[in-house]
């Protein structure tokens, strides 16, 4: 497929965010640009980063092998990541990523014979706290389970697009890469997506329930003002939009400490030191 | 112990990304305060302050600051490490997807300090929401004149471009993190010299994590003191620790420096299902495994060295009992393996080899030699590579068969559970 002048005229643009002199800054978002045409990184597509940049294919190629993210045969549809690193393994992220490479009919980097879905176990995806977690295009799906990861995939076989926990609406594999190397995401809804579910807050759900101290800004300057969500100990990680609801397997068990010290109840008072 | 919100004071806020909100809850304050100081009152209170470097080293900020050269004539940058990758470590992502303008007002903020008229933030690539929130902010930035030229009428320029990394676990160190920003595969090179004098494009660079650059802006605003009145004498000011794993409530707890284990759990809800604990990482799987005899340990980077480990991110992954160590230890192996360079030889072949052991331990065809020769590449290993991903590796090796060799050696191989010790290297 040849490169449209679209991405050529992308690529002008990106290199000239990078000081002049150094415009080989530029080849891992143009990388990101020419796999947004082919689904992955072709013969020309490292080309046209080698001539756009003044260095050779091999200097090229030595970098497109290098990143993961950057695939050697066409992305299916929808590239579904399934961490099975340590957070994600403990809560289940390798039942999760066998029972859909089981489903699929599909390991490690392959795609579906349909053209729909690339699967990949994922190294950790800085989401541990909602672990185990899955991405589809990037966008995350948290604490997932066999079952729900399973109906995320099926809707997405049959054309629907679920909804990710956070972020933004679902884009396509060319879309997600042409943000990947800096353009903008031309969607007014995409960055307001939701970005945040109990685990990012779970600090702060402590101090709305249990009247914990917050240590304020000693020094005089305004806190930060702005009325927190009043009842956001409801705003339950969500699972994907198509799944059924999810067992409750995240609702907590009684939690007996780990340690065999009673639990300094309703510490309220216990201040940092000096404030 | 009390929570300490100070960097997630904004998270749970409607709207806390856009810029409204952050100029409503005292956002780009502080950059007014600093642009009436000096860079060099700046740097001053950074290290007055104690703040310490929170992507796993702890190097002291104010001081990093320093070791930039005054007077060259090459041109400075910043670069922020937003390559957040290391197994257990999720602060990061969720800072920048709820509070980006903290981290961009940082940046001014440390770019004004040392005079970088360039900044960067290398993404992960895998975090594109991340990316949005932080290219929709810096664009919002630019338009109210907090970037670009003549800053507020300062007469200071900076320009700050988010770019997207492409999936290498390694370019979270932050010589491959330089080398990859160039255009180049992400390894590490060799030091000194050091990037405060030869970084990023052999000039003055200044790399520092998410979490440390969105501190100064609090710093600035709320005082030395204030921040000091947090954690301790040499590790002060709040935390964010990060729970994953085997607990009730998994989140971040935003704490000061040196809360233990214990407290934390206590607001997590402890161990899921009331069971004990049995291991944890106190900063992601670099860092040595500890066990329930360390509950006590003060978090912070004085106090979990003294119990043989290192504070890193303070990304605890907790493990209940049920865990089987063996099956731990190799699957972070794994990761290594797939996430060394290639560079140096001991890490290169050595996470490769280890990985075939702990696997033959797993299906139990090894023997109690098989532990020996482990800890003899771990020993072979630590410490003989250009970067500290080799030192990380040997981590839950060492760490694992310290506290549970029994484990390791297959007096009952039918008591394992039949594992999938294969190919779970996955992409990064």
């Amino acid at each position: 497929m040849p490169l449209t002048e679209e991405t050529r005229a992308a690529a002008a643009d990106i290199i000239a965010q990078y000081p002049a002199g150094h415009s080989r800054s530029a080849l891992l978002p143009l990388l990101h640009l020419v796999q947004a045409e082919d689904g992955c990184v072709t013969a020309e597509g490292v080309e046209f980063c080698a001539s756009a940049l003044g260095i050779t294919h091999a200097e090229v190629s030595a970098v497109a092998t290098f990143y993961t993210m950057y695939k050697r045969r066409p992305v299916g549809d929808w590239l579904v990541s399934v961490c099975t690193n340590l957070s994600c393994a403990l809560l289940g992220g390798e039942e999760v990523y066998a029972r859909l490479s089981r489903e699929l009919g599909v390991g490690h980097d392959q795609t579906t014979a349909d053209g729909t879905i690339t699967l990949e176990h994922a190294e950790c995806l800085a989401a541990c706290d909602y672990a185990p977690v899955l991405t589809v295009n990037y966008e995350f799906f948290d604490q997932v389970d066999p079952q729900s990861a399973s109906e995320i995939v099926e809707a997405l076989r049959r054309g629907e697009r679920p909804a990710p926990t956070r972020g933004a609406p679902l884009c396509t594999f060319a879309e997600a890469s042409r943000q990947l190397a800096g353009l903008p995401d031309p969607r007014p809804e995409a960055a307001a997506g939701p970005g945040v579910g109990d685990p990012s807050i779970a600090g702060l759900l402590v101090t709305d329930t249990a009247d914990a101290t917050v240590a304020g800004p000693a020094g005089g300057a305004p806190a930060n003002g702005a009325p927190a969500r009043s009842t956001p100990a409801k705003a339950a990680p969500a699972k994907a939009a198509p799944a059924k609801a999810a067992p409750a397997k995240a609702a907590p068990a009684k939690a007996a400490p780990a340690k065999a010290t009673p639990a300094k109840a309703a510490r309220t008072d216990d201040s940092t030191k000096g404030s | 112990m009390p929570v300490t919100p100070v960097l997630t004071g904004r998270w749970n806020t409607p709207g806390s990304w856009t810029l409204a909100v952050y100029e409503s809850t005292d956002g780009y304050q502080a950059l007014r305060q600093a642009l009436e100081l000096g860079p060099d009152d700046i740097i001053k209170i950074v290290k007055d302050s104690g703040l310490r470097g929170r992507g796993g080293a702890g190097f002291p900020t104010g001081m990093k600051w320093s070791f930039i050269p005054q007077g060259d004539d090459k041109p400075h940058y910043l670069v922020i490490n937003a390559d957040e990758g290391e197994p257990g470590t999720c602060k990061d992502a969720p800072l920048m997807m709820a509070d980006p303008h903290s981290l961009v007002e940082g940046i001014i903020i440390a770019s004004y300090a040392v005079r970088a008229h360039r900044a960067f933030i290398y993404l992960r690539g895998e975090l594109v929401h991340c990316g949005r929130r932080l290219r929709a902010a810096v664009a919002e930035a630019y338009q109210a004149g907090y970037l670009g030229r003549d800053i507020l009428g300062s007469g200071f320029d900076l320009d700050l471009v988010v770019h997207s990394g492409a999936g290498a676990y390694i370019c979270g160190e932050e010589t491959a993190l330089l080398d990859s920003l160039e255009g180049r595969r992400g390894q590490p090179r060799l030091r000194p010299p050091f990037p405060a004098t030869h970084g990023l494009y052999a000039s003055p660079t200044v790399v520092n994590n998410v979490e440390t650059i969105a501190t100064v802006p609090f710093i600035i605003r709320r005082g030395v003191e204030w921040f000091r009145s947090m954690g301790r004498e040499r590790s002060p000011g709040p935390k964010i620790y990060s729970l994953s794993g085997h607990v009730t409530r998994p989140g971040q707890y935003e704490a000061p420096m040196g809360t233990t284990l214990a407290e934390l759990l206590d607001l997590a809800g402890g161990i899921r299902g009331g069971r004990r604990l049995k291991a944890w990482t106190p900063g992601g799987s670099s860092t040595p495994m500890l066990t329930a005899d360390h509950l006590d340990v003060p978090l912070d980077f004085e106090g979990v060295a003294e119990a043989g480990s290192l504070l890193g991110t303070a990304a605890i992954m907790l493990m209940d009992e049920t865990v089987d160590m063996l099956k731990v230890v190799r699957r972070l192996t794994q990761f290594y393996a797939h996430e060394s360079c290639g560079k140096c030889t001991p890490c290169r072949e050595g996470t490769t080899w280890m990985v075939q052991i702990l696997s033959r331990l797993e299906r139990g065809d090894g023997d109690a030699e098989d532990v020996d020769t482990l800890v003899d590449a771990c020993d072979n290993i630590f410490g003989r590579a250009f970067c500290a991903l080799a030192d990380g590796a040997t981590s839950p090796i060492v760490s694992g068969i310290k506290f549970f060799r029994d484990e390791f050696v297959p007096a009952t191989p039918t008591d394992r559970v039949a594992g999938t010790p294969d190919a779970f290297a996955g992409a990064h």
